[in-house]
């Protein structure tokens, strides 16, 4: 039921995700004050994209650029549903 | 035509953010050895997003891919869809492996309507040593690269600063290649720290005809492409050579004290169009 993706190397992020009853996403940033809109973004429009609803999504991110955030989250959603 | 290819990881996002910038001539994006296992889609949706989402891409892009007799051939091949990559550098090449890439490279052409895909052999196996000239004929291939890693691990040899060892297989890449007409390149030089070996090594490999040498490291790009790059003075040489050969408009002719005829007029064209390429002039 859970899924986890990249690593907390520089310009990677950590992404965890698990089926929750409601959508909730959280970030954790080195660039939160900077970016904190635009990871939020990457992360709700994949989700949209990956048609993936009720999660609880961490993102750990150590400046990652967004299709790196994009990719993780990706796989992550992948090995989730592959450990359901 | 290259002087300097540079492997990265598909897994790291810091090589990957920075691949435009290096000063090198072609992008290796690695599915295969740098990758572990459990990490082969992550390497691969982080090449793939990045292709796709990145308006500046290298020079060129090469896909060196897991080996076709491996689980993971059809997904990495599935980023030929990207449309965004120039060469698959196929690892473990042999007659038989690049016989099954190239069926499975036509299906996915026909289903997807892509264009015909590149290929660089990895002659980095004994088998494909003996084998490299069948490589060499196949209409996808343009590039010979010798693994030199691969193939003294398979023979139990040790890799030395002078290459004594793989002179038999550097050389026959080099003949197999300039006779097809496609580029070789040589084998990476893997002590990052040793600057005056990779000096000799790039040396030697270009004076025994490899065009291009591959890079595991950005901090070797400098010295790799200073190496197979033509000199000023081959430039200058070159310049001269053909404004001569031009106003003399004569099959030979003396040139600085030396008889020059067409071979030598084709090298002064080779060097010219190089330096072009290379932005040496």
């Amino acid at each position: 039921m859970e899924g986890q993706a990249g690593s907390k190397e520089s310009n990677d992020c950590l992404i965890t995700i698990r089926k929750s009853d409601e959508t909730r996403i959280e970030i954790d940033s080195i660039v939160d004050h900077l970016f904190h809109d635009q990871i939020l973004k990457a992360v709700e429009e994949t989700l949209k994209e990956e048609n993936i609803e009720n999660v609880f999504v961490l993102v750990e991110d150590k400046g990652a650029l967004d299709y790196t955030i994009r990719a993780r989250l990706r796989v992550a959603i992948n090995r989730m549903n592959k450990n359901v | 035509m290259f002087r300097s290819l540079l492997f990265v990881p598909g897994n790291n996002p810091s090589m990957l953010q920075n691949a435009d910038i290096f000063m090198c001539d072609a992008i290796i994006f690695d599915l295969e050895d740098s990758v572990n296992l459990d990490e082969k889609d992550n390497a691969r949706n982080l090449v793939e997003t990045y292709l796709l989402t990145t308006k500046e891409l290298p020079k060129a892009v090469i896909l060196r891919i897991n080996p076709v007799n491996s689980e993971l051939i059809n997904d990495d091949l599935k980023l030929l869809e990207t449309r965004r990559i120039d060469y698959v550098l196929l690892p473990k090449a042999n007659k038989i492996s690049l016989f099954v890439l190239d069926k499975i490279l036509n299906d996915l052409e026909n289903k997807f309507e892509l264009k015909q895909t590149k290929v660089i052999c990895l002659v980095e196996e004994a088998k494909a040593i003996i084998e490299v000239y069948d490589l060499a004929i196949h209409e996808r291939v343009r590039g010979l690269l010798l693994g030199a890693e691969d193939l003294t691990s398979e023979l139990e040899i040790n890799r030395t600063i002078s290459g004594e060892e793989i002179l038999y297989a550097r050389s026959k890449v080099i003949y197999a290649a300039i006779s097809n007409k496609i580029i070789p390149i040589d084998t990476p030089f893997t002590d990052i720290n040793d600057t005056e070996g990779l000096i000799k090594d790039c040396k030697k490999a270009l004076n025994l005809g490899m065009k291009a040498k591959t890079a595991i490291h950005p901090s070797q790009l400098e010295t790799i492409n200073d190496i197979f790059s033509p000199s000023k003075e081959a430039i200058e040489w070159a310049k001269a050579l053909l404004a001569k050969a031009k106003t003399l408009n004569k099959g030979a002719f003396q040139f600085e004290g030396k008889m020059i005829d067409r071979p030598i007029i084709e090298k002064a064209k080779k060097i010219i169009e190089k330096a072009k390429l290379f932005d040496l002039m």
